[in-house]
């Protein structure tokens, strides 16, 4: 038996979801769109940003929102030679965990920089703002070196 | 109620979109290749001598592959059906209309496609009918090679014996 | 509580494009060899079948189903899914029997990955308001979780490399590797990086395949008459969602699993760990304890080749072999889920030989 030629056929597909944010993510998002960032007090006093609904420890009920900083201090990174055509950067970039500036718990972003060379771990960090602000996470449209 | 707290985000948009490249299996590819030629292809199971279309590969009854290829009549039998009274997004038929579960002459199971040529209350299950192919020069690797199923006049075929016909059409 | 066996695993290929094989036609082989091996028809002689896959490996909604294609599954079966590695499959398995529901169970897992982009699509299991929305893919996370352990001195690029040279070599005896051959650690060394810190080397290729395994109470394993391992336990951890609250040089629940499913009671000859990144095959051997003593990843791991949904079922095949063989009596297989080691489980098999 011969094997026929391989039928392929690109297709996209698309999940158009609206999700309900709930009242913690709401109220970060909320502050994204002031261009203002907000964490979460967790039940040792840890600050989690973005906020979590619940400490992941204790399972305790999450309440006590904290402003903090727009710059923070690089934990760790990877450095993104070809962005995927996913990727929130055209050009190479950095996924980095971030721990904000009165936060305790690193969130993760990307971080615009010219070269692998220029980013290291501990490297303060400050947010870019998009242009125009929604309420969502690509509010903060990359971080970049200070 | 603070102005804070009016604009106060609920809900957001998260659309995902994801791209792949679907490959047909082999047993499709097989189906397509002929229906290409306008040929409706079956593959009968080894063990239960099921015939199956569209083909996937596999008797789901027994479990093993179907490898040897059965040619099927274009002519079939309606197994059931459903008018269509809306419109169905993004499709260019007009309601209402029928779509119908047809057994081709030959095979054990039925596929789903449209009727047209038909009045549409005057359709029913054991109803003989037969595909209406575009023209050749259409045709691609496609179940839409087939336009629709059009009634022939033809007795109908009982229920007991709906999915058992050979392909010419007697009982099997 | 009934003892419960192991009788019998096998695996396809690991191919980097299964190409016109849809997912019955990847399954059915796989299915026919084990029923071979363990002298049954079909799934119709089994009391049980459970599967593990993904659709949006694929993109084709309800693959799963098409699966059951397989199983010759008229009369209708008891069956059951998750959509999850298939060792967690097994897991669910074995608590079917346990409870008495069942004396016998087949689980199979398949993944065809190809037709999408691998870790494009896995960044969409992530966080749906804080991380999916980035598409920060999976292979990103595990290089942020490699620098920090370089950082932090835990480890250097050239364990790293180690890991790859063991693998590729190891894979030389595995018929159904992806990615083997004689590979030093210059020579990984010597890869350019490529979401640095890692290297291509260090990260599991994008794998098209399948694996299943049967098993059953003691009793029915005697009545079969096959040789057979026995599992004497299972468990599974999981940690937060939210990375920056885990400790990511560590596996917590990986040696929380292991413990509870009794693995220190004994000595461990072989352990196939599920680490897709070279850096986490030396996290979890740490984590576990693991010593010179044990044989890590002999089948090459999924360094070797990554099915996606089924490689952690073939970690417990891989590791049943060994102990039929006789060249092991006591091993553990484990199983990951989610970035950078989030969901972890651990089975301990052994020898039904002794005493």
């Amino acid at each position: 038996m011969s094997q026929p030629e391989i039928l392929n056929q690109a297709f996209e597909l698309g999940y158009t979801y609206t999700r309900s944010t709930g009242p913690v993510v709401g109220r970060f998002l909320t502050g994204l769109k002031n261009r203002k960032l907000v964490g979460i007090k967790a039940s040792d006093g840890r600050v989690i940003v973005p906020p979590m609904e619940y400490d992941p420890d204790t399972a305790e009920e999450l309440s006590e929102f904290v402003d903090v900083g727009e710059q923070g201090e690089i934990v760790t990174f990877a450095w993104v030679k070809e962005p995927r055509e996913a990727h929130p950067m055209n050009e190479p970039f950095a996924w980095a965990m971030i721990k904000l500036d009165g936060a305790d718990v690193p969130m993760i972003h990307c971080v615009a920089a010219k070269s692998e060379g220029h980013v290291t771990s501990g490297a303060r960090v400050r947010a870019v703002w998009a242009d125009e602000t929604i309420g969502f996470m690509t509010d903060i449209r990359c971080f970049e070196l200070v | 109620m603070s102005e804070e707290e009016q604009e106060m985000i609920t809900k957001v948009e998260a659309p995902v979109y994801l791209k792949y490249n679907f490959t047909a299996g082999s047993a499709p590819t097989r189906f397509l290749a002929q229906i290409k030629n306008g040929v409706l292809a079956g593959q009968r199971c080894p063990k239960c001598l099921a015939v199956y279309i569209p083909t996937r590969g596999s008797c789901g009854r027994c479990g093993v592959p179907t490898v040897e290829e059965v040619e099927l009549s274009d002519k079939a039998t309606v197994q059931s059906f459903t008018i269509v009274s809306i419109p169905i997004p993004n499709n260019p038929i007009e309601p209402p209309f029928i779509i119908a579960n047809v057994v081709p002459d030959g095979a054990n199971v039925s596929f789903i496609h449209l009727m047209s040529e038909c009045v549409n209350e005057d359709v029913h299950i054991g109803q003989r009918v037969q595909a209406v192919w575009k023209p050749e020069d259409e045709w691609g690797y496609s179940m839409d090679n087939i336009r629709y199923f059009k009634p022939l006049d033809e007795p109908d075929v009982p229920i007991e014996l709906i999915g058992k016909l050979t392909v010419t059409g007697e009982e099997g | 509580m009934k003892e419960i066996a192991i009788l019998g695993y096998q695996q396809s290929d690991s191919r980097s494009d299964a190409g016109a094989v849809n997912e019955v036609e990847m399954i059915m082989p796989v299915l026919e060899r084990t029923f071979a091996q363990v002298g049954i028809n079909n799934a119709q002689d089994v009391d049980f079948v459970c599967s593990g896959s993904c659709d949006y490996l694929q993109g084709a909604a309800f693959a799963f189903v098409a699966g059951v294609d397989a199983l010759g599954a008229v009369p209708p079966i008891k069956e059951s899914h998750v959509e999850m590695d298939a060792a967690w499959a097994l897991h669910e398995s074995m608590l079917k029997i346990r409870m008495g529901h069942a004396d016998s169970a087949l689980i199979y897992g398949f993944g065809k990955s190809s037709p999408g982009e691998l870790p494009i699509v896995l960044s969409q299991q992530l966080d749906p308001y804080y991380l999916a929305p980035l598409w920060v893919d999976t292979i990103s996370l595990a290089a942020m979780q490699a620098r920090m352990m370089l950082d932090q001195g835990l480890i250097t690029e050239r364990d790293m490399a180690e890991v790859v040279s063991r693998s590729r070599r190891n894979a030389m005896n595995n018929p159904h590797a992806q990615l083997s051959g004689d590979v030093s650690v210059d020579d990984v060394l010597a890869q350019d990086t490529y979401v640095s810190p890692l290297r291509k080397g260090d990260c599991c290729p994008v794998s098209d395949g399948a694996s299943a395994v049967v098993i059953a109470t003691v009793e029915k394993a005697k009545e079969w008459g096959v040789p057979y391992a026995l599992i004497s336990g299972i468990s599974h951890a999981i940690e937060t969602h939210n990375m920056g609250m885990r400790d990511i040089t560590d596996s917590v629940s990986t040696r929380i699993a292991a413990e509870r499913a009794g693995m220190n009671a004994g000595k461990v000859d072989v352990a196939q760990l599920y680490a897709p990144f070279s850096h986490q095959e030396i996290i979890l051997t740490r984590a576990l304890g693991l010593g010179d003593e044990t044989s890590i990843n002999p089948s090459g791991g999924v360094l070797a080749g990554n099915l996606m949904m089924a490689s952690g079922l073939s970690n417990i095949g891989e590791v049943f072999n060994r102990i039929v063989s006789g060249e092991a009596e006591r091993g553990i297989a484990h199983a990951t889920s989610g970035p950078c080691l989030q969901h972890n489980l651990v089975t301990v098999l052994e020898t039904a030989e002794k005493a």
